[in-house]
């Protein structure tokens, strides 16, 4: 068995009494892709800000490359390589595409460095691969404000490639995206995965059959099954969380 | 393509020409009078700059710069007071004598040398500004909350100043006007004269210097955390770090511009810590233009020359048409007039009272304002 990524162990979160995640357990394979879906208030969120330390849990643990990860702060988290899509698109707005860019793939992120420091051409050649991939070239110069969303959703996608990360975290990709586009996206994401491991939360059955990886079903705060987008859809407790409960004696 | 650009340096080159030519004739243009209002309210465009570089470029509003600027003022101050009391009893600054004071209290001993001074000046309120800034933004204290905690510290400084007699002659501050430098008296029209080209010298500097600061991706960082910065985190950036930093900066103008302002007024005194001139500080800016570097040295020198020229005309009425000022940029220009006019305001009030402009793309994307339109 190939080493896992990341492990979360019996993760609890509980908002004032609120329980939003309750004894979770999931375990990521290196250079797995993995879809993460369930009804609204199953916890996807809040199971990333915990993986990215934006909510400490109360109790489990979070292992990442072998270490546990708990209590360390977001911005060390972010450089030990677990990179995070928002679900609405949190692009730097009064920043160019470019600019934007610049400060996913810099290396290192200390002041000094982005003070005193030049990007090198092989960071330089590396934004421009990243506006090739999410079609903005011709939109290098222009604040990111004044994107489409659908192009701010892909802007994001490439300034979470940028920061090379080995796990991608991604929340709601196509969400408000065209079905052209999130075809496009889900392509863009399969062709990551292999050398990145990435996470895909989302709603939209067609986006998740079509990225055609193993998904995990969560309701009310833990997995309720995992399996192949076919396996689950016939799953009578996925029907039950997401259409409600069959009334007796209606057949 | 090149026509335009050799035309804009040389319009660049004849703005420098025209600055600098007005620096060297100000003092012969000018009575001494107006010479000096002017070289202090160009000092003021130092601590602006600060202003401009925390709030305008980082989202950090403080109301707390009159700490900085009276640090600074009163190291520059401590030094001259030393330097000319070889002749009072005991060699120790004059006012001392006043409340039975023998020996000089220990912090002012460093302020014999002139070197040490000439650092201090920007070092200490940097110190400072660093380790109030650090405490503060490491427990992610932000907006309004932020604001209030450095109106707080402002209050902090100015009584424990203001009541600190036997160590900085408190409320009554120290004079400079009297003292020496090189063997001349600071107040006397020659010394004055220096003052001038030296802070106009230092304006430009620090100009270049905040340019250098926001240019790159440390500029861009800063932005990024005044728009969003859980962002940044997740970024892999610290934002705790970059917001001290720049307030570290920002203090360290604040302490030359306090300096350099002391020596051209006369004196330095708890007053330069008082809640309203802070907040007038965050005025200049506002209406010069956030995030325009330019907008806060003009704003904080006209708006100052202005305030001289009304209250001479009609004493007592200058807070009336501050204020006015003040609301008129928050709800009709909230970029501050520098910045209306970058973003294209002038021609969309012209066009908006009838006059067309000559069109290359879409009414709709030039007229309305491109922040309206979706590309």
């Amino acid at each position: 068995m190939s080493l896992s990524l990341l492990e979360l162990n019996n993760i609890s979160v509980s908002f004032e009494g609120f329980l939003a995640l309750n004894k979770l357990n999931l375990t990521l394979q290196q250079g797995e892709l993995r879809a993460v879906i369930g009804p609204n208030g199953a916890g996807k969120t809040t199971f990333l800000d915990v993986i990215t330390g934006k909510v400490i849990p109360n109790s489990g643990e979070v292992i990442f490359k072998g270490n546990s990860i708990l209590g360390i702060r977001e911005h060390r988290i972010a450089r030990l390589g677990i990179g995070r899509k928002f679900q609405s698109p949190r692009v730097f707005e009064k920043l160019t595409v470019y600019e934007n860019l610049a400060l996913s793939v810099s290396k290192p992120k200390r002041p000094w460095s982005t003070l005193f420091g030049k990007l090198n051409k092989i960071q330089r050649d590396q934004i421009n691969h990243l506006m090739n991939i999410v079609n903005l070239q011709s939109r290098s110069n222009i604040s990111a404000g004044l994107l489409s969303h659908g192009q701010k959703q892909w802007l994001e996608i490439a300034m979470l490639v940028g920061q090379d990360p080995d796990l991608l975290l991604v929340d709601e990709p196509v969400a408000g995206l065209t079905d052209e586009e999130s075809d496009l996206t889900a392509d863009l994401l399969k062709s990551l995965s292999g050398n990145h491991t990435i996470l895909v939360i989302d709603h939209d059955m067609e986006f998740i059959r079509r990225l055609e990886s193993p998904v995990t079903v969560l309701h009310q705060g833990h997995v309720l099954c995992e399996g192949s987008m076919s396996d689950i859809q016939i799953d009578p407790q996925v029907i039950e969380v997401y259409l409600g409960q069959q009334e007796e004696g209606s057949k | 393509m090149k026509n335009s650009f050799t035309n804009k340096r040389l319009f660049s080159f004849l703005v420098w020409a025209a600055i600098i030519a007005a620096i060297i004739a100000a003092p012969s243009i000018l009575p001494v009078f107006r010479l000096n209002l002017l070289g202090r309210y160009l000092s003021l465009a130092i601590v602006a700059l600060g202003v401009d570089l925390i709030w305008g470029y980082t989202g950090l509003l403080s109301l707390g710069q009159g700490i900085f600027f009276a640090l600074g003022g009163y190291c520059a101050a401590m030094f001259l007071q030393l330097n000319s009391a070889t002749n009072f009893p005991n060699q120790i600054p004059e006012f001392f004598g006043l409340y039975g004071v023998q020996q000089l209290p220990f912090f002012w001993e460093p302020f014999r040398s002139s070197l040490f001074t000439l650092l201090a000046i920007w070092i200490v309120p940097a110190s400072v500004a660093a380790i109030l800034g650090f405490l503060v933004f490491r427990n992610r204290i932000k907006g309004v909350y932020f604001s209030i905690l450095t109106q707080a510290a402002l209050l902090v400084f100015f009584n424990f100043f203001n009541g600190q007699q036997k160590l900085i002659n408190g409320t009554n501050g120290l004079k400079t006007d009297v003292t020496l430098l090189f063997g001349q008296m600071v107040g006397s029209d020659s010394m004055q004269r220096y003052f001038f080209w030296i802070t106009a010298v230092l304006v430009i500097l620090a100009w270049f210097f905040a340019r250098w600061i926001v240019r790159d991706r440390f500029g861009n960082i800063l932005i990024a955390i005044r728009d969003d910065e859980a962002r940044v985190r997740f970024t892999g950036y610290n934002p705790t770090l970059f917001k001290t930093i720049v307030f570290a900066i920002a203090g360290g103008l604040a302490g030359i511009s306090g300096a350099l302002y002391t020596i051209q007024s006369g004196i330095v005194s708890p007053q330069f810590m008082t809640v309203p001139f802070s907040i007038e500080m965050v005025i200049w800016v506002a209406v010069g233009g956030r995030g325009t570097l330019l907008g806060a040295i003009l704003g904080a020198v006209i708006i100052n020359y202005a305030k001289s020229l009304v209250s001479e005309a009609l004493p007592a009425s200058w807070m009336f048409i501050q204020g006015g000022l003040f609301i008129l940029v928050v709800t009709a220009l909230p970029e501050g007039v520098l910045g209306w006019m970058q973003s294209d305001g002038p021609r969309n009030l012209l066009s908006r009272l009838g006059v067309r402009r000559p069109l290359s793309t879409y009414p709709g994307l030039e007229e309305r304002g491109k922040d309206e339109v979706k590309l």
